[in-house]
């Protein structure tokens, strides 16, 4: 009736899938448990950006052992998800915002993420098609882009392939702990045991610390996401602003893919959707950035559920109240390119009890406050 | 791809031009008829090489009739009406 | 009561009449400069002509629908050349762009959606070359602009307008090269005492097809068509007969289709729930046979809903005005409302007939050659499609049609998979090896049609 095995892993984004194959190349027998397909919600839908620059300061360890994995995907999972170094560019549109890009040329260098700041003069130059409004930029050159719609799926086909069984279509209705071991029941009726369990259900990731007694608040955030028609290729680099009202790329078909702002959504279903009113604002501030993409045609618009956290950095890290039970979830709309590094150090923790990435800023019981109870 | 106007082919001439070649045209015409009886033979071009587009459905669908035109932008060639001077480009 | 009617064809014209009738001013929205739809799309003013010679058999109908458009439109909120890019459920609010610039959102309690349909097409080697259109291409080119595809033209597919279209062209003085029909003479004449119900619509195909043949135009029935020759254009048809043995004919266009599809994306962005529908072998909106979908104050009307056919788009867009009326405790006559009902339940068994006797041939669709051209927005061939079902798919096998999509970027062009889609589903059942049922369907996503990204001045 109910199937045994070392660890479930509760969630098949990027993190979950990433955290299934290095738990079965250690040995484990793995169980991934996943509502719907892999990579269908905040990993499959996302910008696909793979970004470290203007990262939180805590969050950078994390993403540079991803940028190192992104460089290997081909050999982590049998693809490397058309992960391409495009370089990432930050834009600042008044001397505040440049101000800010200068500020974080420091933190970057402390973790070893060299940045380039292109002045007033050159960005011109070097981005003639970038419009008056663009005062400054600081240059990522390691940074890139890759398709988020094949991440999760070809890390959850190597976790198969390494051993791992990947259940789809398993929605989760009951968790519990008893006696050192973790009893999922999923809606169909079957049962999941295992001595060690890993949330890593995004937005409802919440939910499942709080099945275990301990609260994070995590809301639901959809991205609101869209794309072009193919258009000759000359965006080269994957472009931000500071403030974020914006971010696009072009991928060498010609697409360009456009993000800013919030759609709609509804996790009971679970269902989401870009909205109308910010799609065209968005535009609005695309075109204003890139002049030349007045004009082109939006052909699709799209979202999906990430969930986020009033800090905006994800829980990560053991359970203070069950052990055996780790989170990683509430990456707050940037756990794409982390999610790689996500698996390989969840997995260090629950085989070695250790991992040399700090992650003392994640903790669950950061949101507790004196009274113990989340603000 | 050469359109043959069977019926009503004797009304008054429009003249445009596609990519600065003159083309011969009637009123009543839509962009698209303009094109494809005056001689353009091809649309717009696959962007991913797999050959030159006439459009496909003439009714606003298949989005395989993109052109442009100076002054007005992208428009579908079978869903917009010729005028004389209209200067177009393919794609 | 603010009521939306979206699209001006049959359907929306006879959901609209009922609508003023009952002391309501909708707002009526359609793609088109003017009402008529695609069946009796009208030509331009300077083209405009008797109507026995547009719409032959039909012109009375069509007469009918453009004097009532006609009525209409200036006693309603007419917005002519307005796409609905966007529809919210919830909200009940409807973007649209006029001319491809002026956004605006329209709210409304309640929305009858007559959105047509389109061809039905199966992919052939050489079908994106320039000179193939699909069958309703061909036609509209005619009825709309006095032009024929081509000098020589070949039409291949099935159904009651693969001999219509092919009837029109031969009468208007084209050279019709061949008729391949896909589907055999016996399924059609198994068919034959159901077709009967349609009385004067069965009498008509029987006459085209007699017509045609009486003029020596070549038809072949049970054929499989092989390819369309020509590099940069068409150059002739090439099928293999019932009898395995391959013909081509020499022509310089090709009319392609196999029936109809429902355009049904706002359906779909309104979150009415989409069935397959075994008999049309085609994903269709939900609704009951008064329009009502199980999304609230969202009605559906016309081929939009499934395909029935320009009479039945009349009686169906009336009935769902009337469904609207009842469900807003305005009294309705009980005496038509049970007429079109009956005259609605009438024409649904003479579908069924039609269905059978033109199948849409899934078999043809699902064996597309593998170097084929699968997606034309995409460029994506039937074989790397297929790839993405095998086992050893480099990020595995897709199970469904989204997660194809989302691999592969099959109908994820400027089209959305409207053209493509069917025959995709096919492919990708095939290698699958399940029910083409059992695979889901394209999901529809916003904008409903490619829209232009504006200078931020003139974004409100």
């Amino acid at each position: 009736m109910s199937e045994t095995c070392d660890a479930l892993v509760l969630g098949g984004g990027g993190a979950g899938c990433s955290a299934a194959l290095h738990l079965a190349k250690r040995g484990l027998r793995v169980i991934l448990l996943e509502r719907g397909l892999v990579g269908g919600q905040a990993s499959g839908v996302n910008y696909g950006g793979v970004r470290q620059q203007g990262r939180h300061a805590a969050e950078l360890p994390i993403a540079r052992r991803s940028r190192e994995m992104w460089g290997r995907m081909r050999e982590i999972a049998g693809t490397d998800a058309e992960f391409t170094v495009t370089t990432h560019l930050k834009l600042a549109r008044n001397a505040e915002e440049e101000a800010e890009l200068v500020a974080y040329l420091d933190i970057a260098r402390d973790y070893g993420l060299s940045l380039r700041m292109v002045g007033s003069n050159s960005i011109h130059l070097e981005y003639p098609w970038l419009s008056n409004s663009v005062v400054a930029g600081s240059l990522s050159p390691e940074d890139g882009s890759a398709n988020p719609r094949l991440l999760a799926p070809a890390l959850a086909h190597a976790a198969r392939a390494a051993g791992a069984v990947i259940c789809e279509g398993t929605r989760i209705v009951e968790l519990s702990y008893a006696g050192g071991m973790f009893l999922l029941r999923a809606e169909d009726g079957r049962e999941f045991q295992a001595p060690l369990l890993l949330n890593v259900a995004g937005f409802w990731g919440g939910a499942v610390a709080e099945a275990f007694g301990e609260k994070a608040p995590v809301a639901p955030m959809s991205p609101n996401m869209m794309v072009t028609e193919p258009l000759p290729y000359f965006i080269t680099p994957n472009i931000g602003v500071v403030g974020g009202n914006v971010y696009l790329r072009q991928i060498p078909r010609g697409n360009v893919i456009i993000g800013g702002g919030h759609g709609e959504s509804d996790p009971s279903k679970p269902w989401s959707r870009a909205l109308p009113e910010v799609s065209l604002q968005t535009q609005a501030h695309a075109v204003a950035l890139v002049p030349e993409l007045a004009g082109a045609h939006v052909i699709r618009s799209w979202s999906g559920i990430d969930g986020v956290t009033p800090d905006h950095l994800p829980v990560i890290g053991p359970s203070r109240t069950t052990p055996g039970l780790f989170h990683a979830f509430g990456f707050s709309g940037a756990g794409f390119q982390l999610g790689p590094a996500i698996g390989a150090i969840m997995t260090e923790l629950m085989v070695d009890h250790a991992t040399d990435v700090p992650l003392d800023a994640f903790r669950i019981d950061r949101f507790q406050t004196a009274a113990g109870d989340t603000p | 791809m050469k359109l043959q106007r069977v019926r009503d082919a004797n009304r008054p001439g429009i003249a445009l031009t596609l990519d600065g070649a003159e083309i011969a045209a009637q009123q009543g015409d839509t962009l698209l008829t303009a094109l494809l009886a005056g001689g353009a033979g091809s649309l717009r071009r696959s962007e991913f090489g797999d050959g030159d587009r006439a459009g496909f459905c003439l009714m606003g669908a298949c989005q395989d009739c993109w052109v442009s035109v100076a002054g007005v932008g992208r428009v579908r060639a079978c869903a917009t009406q010729a005028s004389q001077g209209m200067k177009v480009t393919r794609g | 009561m603010r009521i939306a009617v979206i699209g001006a064809g049959p359907a929306g014209v006879r959901a609209v009449e009922t609508l003023v009738a009952a002391g309501h001013r909708p707002v009526w929205i359609d793609e088109a400069r003017e009402g008529g739809g695609r069946i009796y799309q009208r030509p331009p003013q300077s083209l405009r002509r008797d109507a026995r010679m547009l719409y032959g058999f039909e012109a009375r109908k069509a007469e009918g629908v453009h004097a009532t458009f006609e009525r209409l439109a200036p006693v309603v909120d007419w917005r002519p050349e307005t796409l609905v890019w966007h529809i919210r459920p919830q909200a009940r609010r409807l973007s649209t762009q006029h001319q491809g610039r002026t956004q605006a959102t329209v709210d409304y309690d309640a929305a009858i959606l007559c959105t047509g349909a389109m061809d039905r097409v199966v992919p052939v080697p050489g079908w994106t070359l320039p000179g193939v259109t699909t069958m309703g291409a061909a036609q509209i080119a005619l009825k709309t602009q006095g032009c024929s595809i081509g000098a020589r033209v070949a039409f291949v597919g099935t159904g009651p307008l693969l001999y219509l279209v092919a009837y029109q062209y031969a009468k208007a003085g084209v050279t019709v090269a061949a008729v391949v029909d896909t589907t055999p003479f016996a399924t059609k004449f198994a068919a034959a005492p159901g077709l009967l119900r349609g009385g004067a619509t069965f009498v008509k195909g029987i006459y085209y097809i007699g017509w045609l043949r009486a003029h020596g135009v070549r038809v072949v029935e049970g054929a499989t068509p092989v390819a369309i020759n020509g590099t940069t254009d068409v150059q002739g048809l090439r099928w293999r007969g019932s009898d395995g043995r391959e013909d081509l004919v020499a022509c310089d266009a090709v009319g392609m289709g196999w029936g109809l599809k429902p355009e049904a994306q706002l359906a779909d962005l309104a979150g009415v729930p989409f069935r397959f529908e075994p008999l049309q072998h085609s994903w269709i909106p939900e609704c009951d046979t008064s329009g009502r979908t199980p999304v609230e104050g969202h009605y559906l009307a016309g081929d939009g809903a499934a395909i029935g056919g320009a009479d039945v788009a009349e009686l169906a867009g009336a009935r769902a005005a009337l469904a609207l009326l009842q469900d807003a405790g305005q009294s309705v006559d009980a005496v038509r409302v049970a007429a079109l009902d009956r005259a609605l339940a009438g024409q649904q068994r003479f579908r069924i007939a039609l269905e059978r006797a033109f199948p849409y041939p899934a078999a043809l669709a699902a064996s597309v050659a593998d170097e084929t051209l699968l997606c034309r927005c995409e460029g994506l061939t039937a074989g790397e499609l297929r790839a993405a079902a095998r086992e050893d798919h480099d990020v595995g096998p897709a199970p469904e049609m989204n997660r194809a999509k989302a691999f592969t970027r099959v109908g994820m062009g400027r089209c959305q998979g409207r053209v493509c889609g069917p025959a995709a589903a096919e492919v990708l059942a095939a290698s699958l090896g399940r029910d083409v049922a059992s695979i889901g369907r394209l999901r529809g996503q916003s904008p409903v049609k490619p829209m232009p990204m504006l200078v931020p001045e003139a974004t409100p």
